[in-house]
């Protein structure tokens, strides 16, 4: 089996390979096969929600288990890695380095992923991708709990390795005549998310081993009936992911501020406040994580903190929203199907932030926590924001990486049958939850708006289904047999531009 | 920023600011009225656990699945768990408190109007979550 298609090599000396395109290959593709396994995941969870009563998923032991590692799949493999593989293949050539500064750990950071893959797919746990306690403790069923708690330590300690490497690759192996004010600001997106990686994800870390100590039943940290305190558990998740999902969305802003100004044949309005904002998010990021923690009893001053905290954010990525607006103003603009997937990404981002705006205001909170509005709000970002940004850039490298053109057509149909279900299913979440429909269940009553939401909401998830078929076939075919690209300038917007293929692999 | 002038962007983040702001203050404002329990308010100690809600009225009385509350009273919830988390919810007057094991959490409501309404549990909470459900019946006063 041959993988890459200009100078086809046997796929062994792509797998040992430590070369950052190749790693940044391996890490395309796995987190492709990702998005394929959890996005079939979420079909399911929406057909069985189609009516109430039990549809296709038979019990609700199943069901849970579904969402659970949809979630889980989605954000840890397809999300991060697909980050990797874009910082792969471009941090390098953007700073103008060989490779990345550590490329033996670059490949063990990637060959750790499969392994955790199976662990969370061989276990399928049904704890949610909070593993709550005292339920992930005494309650959820192993080995799956267990696999799925390995799973993510092995996810943890491979995001921590790959940050440290973008990092040291930025900040010490740039160029010398290159100053850190010249570095892109996609380059600039990675030493963010890798700064926050490193402060946030001990703190994760940490937990995961004592809920595991505390499954085996030697220790009792967030065991009530040992003593122990689930609420500590919870300020210890959303240290670590309230930032993170910075870590996720920051990378996707990157891949927009290098779309958006080639697309629209400007240069970016702000480049310095692009840099900013990127920099501001990841400080203020960290003082708003118990946003997610106003239902469980924290006192009135508390939630004032944690209110101000996550509305001190809220500048920093609207800030992004007027740069890309700015930079398209008067802009030549070329609606390839990047740009597409970019500008839809951006009106996406904006509504997302602003039902966020909604959940931070901590009397509206109690109407949407744990309901369907906030399945819609971060699914805005997930799916609307992150995934739109990174499908984009798929696109967008595509010519670089198999020096073929996908097909134009295909790539527009893709886009507007995805923008059209996202809409679908994740603003009409929103109104879900403002009936009243608690998120995580695997059937509900047959309350008549209820039943009309979900409707819309599931054949919006087929929508995209069919639109992620038009996306593989496009893919498939054209790296094989789609027509040559000009990589000079593949889209024909003129300007320059960062090859991969710049970048002296050694097996070419 | 390579010499043009950024005041459109100073603008534009003074109103985001400004905006942030209010949506702070109203939601200060907001919470710390709703916070403040009336003196007078009847005290309904609500119990979660898998998978069911059983709810104690101050004179001993236990109701389980149902809650029968009347008009032009005040009532107090103590939330407590017996297992794991769940999260108690009354989605028609806003209530929701999470039942947290080895914690009391409290909220309260005044019901306005006689009828009925959905009680469910918004916490994850293992198998039957989707069904841990229950039924308020707010009645006329009974004197
Ligand atoms: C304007 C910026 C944002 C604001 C003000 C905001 C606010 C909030 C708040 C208050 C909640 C808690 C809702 C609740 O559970 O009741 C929440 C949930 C969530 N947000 Fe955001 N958010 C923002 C940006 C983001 C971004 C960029 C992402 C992801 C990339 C994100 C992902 C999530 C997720 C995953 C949850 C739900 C977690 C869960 O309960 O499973 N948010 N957000
Ligand atoms: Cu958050
Ligand atoms: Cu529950």
């Amino acid at each position: 089996m041959v993988l890459e298609l200009q100078k086809p090599r046997p796929i062994w000396q792509i797998m040992f390979s430590t070369h950052h395109t190749d790693v940044g290959l391996l890490y395309l593709i796995t987190s492709l096969a990702f998005l394929f396994l959890g996005g079939s995941l979420a079909l399911a969870i929406r057909a069985e929600l189609f009516l109430p009563g039990a549809q296709i998923i038979g019990d609700a032991m199943t069901f849970n288990r579904i969402f659970t590692v949809h979630g889980t799949t989605l954000i840890f493999l397809f999300i991060l890695p697909f980050a990797s593989a874009v910082g792969n293949y471009f941090v390098p050539i953007m700073v103008r380095y060989k490779d990345m500064a550590y490329p033996k750990l670059n490949a063990i950071a990637f060959w750790m992923i499969p392994p955790a893959g199976a662990l969370i797919w061989l276990g399928f746990a049904d704890f949610t991708w909070y593993a709550t306690p005292p339920y992930s403790i005494i309650s959820a069923p192993g080995p799956a709990a267990d696999m799925w708690i390995f799973g993510l330590k092995i996810l943890g300690i491979s995001s921590v390795l790959g940050a440290i490497n973008f990092i040291v690759t930025i900040l010490k192996c740039k160029h010398p005549d290159m100053s850190i004010g010249q570095v892109p600001l996609l380059a600039w997106s990675f030493l963010s998310s890798s700064l926050i990686i490193l402060v946030a994800i001990p703190t994760f870390a940490a937990a995961l081993l004592m809920l595991l100590t505390d499954r085996l039943g030697v220790s009792g940290f967030f065991n009530p009936a040992m003593g122990g305190d689930p609420i500590a558990y919870a300020h210890l998740f959303w240290f670590t992911f309230h930032p993170e999902v910075y870590v996720l969305v920051i990378p996707a802003i990157g891949m927009m501020y290098e779309i958006i100004p080639r697309f629209s044949r400007k240069p970016i309005y702000s480049y310095n406040s692009g840099v900013f904002a990127f920099v501001l998010l990841s400080i203020v990021g960290f003082s708003s994580w118990a946003h997610h923690m106003y239902a469980t009893g924290m006192s009135f001053t508390e939630k004032t903190v944690f209110m101000v905290g996550t509305l001190a954010a809220v500048p920093a990525s609207a800030m992004h929203v007027f740069n890309f607006i700015a930079t398209m103003w008067n802009g030549r603009i070329k609606f390839s199907t990047p740009m597409m997937w970019a500008v839809g990404g951006i009106a996406l981002f904006f509504s997302a932030g602003a039902g966020g705006v909604a959940n931070a205001a901590m009397p509206l909170d109690f109407t949407t926590h744990d309901t369907y509005w906030v399945v819609g709000h971060f699914h805005l970002f997930v799916m609307g924001t992150i995934a739109f940004g990174s499908i984009g850039f798929l696109y967008y490298m595509f010519p670089y990486v198999t020096g073929r053109m996908y097909n134009e057509k295909m790539g527009k149909i893709h886009f507007i049958l995805s923008f059209i279900g996202t809409v679908l299913v994740f603003f009409t979440q929103h109104v879900l939850g403002l009936y009243g429909m608690p998120r995580r269940i695997f059937d509900y009553p047959p309350i008549p708006e209820w039943i009309t939401m979900n409707q819309i909401a599931t054949v919006g998830a087929m929508i995209i289904g069919v639109s992620m078929v038009i996306f593989l076939a496009n893919m498939i075919y054209s790296s094989g047999k789609g027509k040559l690209a000009n990589t000079e300038d593949p889209f024909g917007v003129g300007g320059k531009y960062y090859y991969p293929f710049e970048a002296k692999n050694p097996s070419h | 920023m390579s010499g043009h002038s950024n005041w459109p962007e100073w603008i534009y983040i003074g109103v985001v600011v400004a905006l942030m702001v209010w949506v702070g203050a109203e939601a200060w404002e907001a919470e710390r009225l709703i916070e403040h329990v009336p003196a007078d308010a009847e005290t309904i100690i609500v119990t979660g656990q898998q998978w069911f809600w059983t709810f104690e009225h101050e004179d001993g009385t236990k109701e389980i699945g149902e809650l029968h509350v009347e008009v032009g009273k005040a009532y107090k919830f103590e939330i407590v768990s017996k297992d794991v988390n769940h999260s108690f919810n009354i989605h028609d007057y806003v209530v929701l408190m999470d039942a947290i094991p080895g914690r009391v959490n409290t909220v309260w409501f005044a019901p306005t109007e006689v009828g009925q309404h959905d009680i469910q549990c918004r916490e994850y909470c293992g198998l039957i979550h989707y069904n841990m459900r229950g039924t308020l019946y707010v009645e006329a006063p009974s004197s």
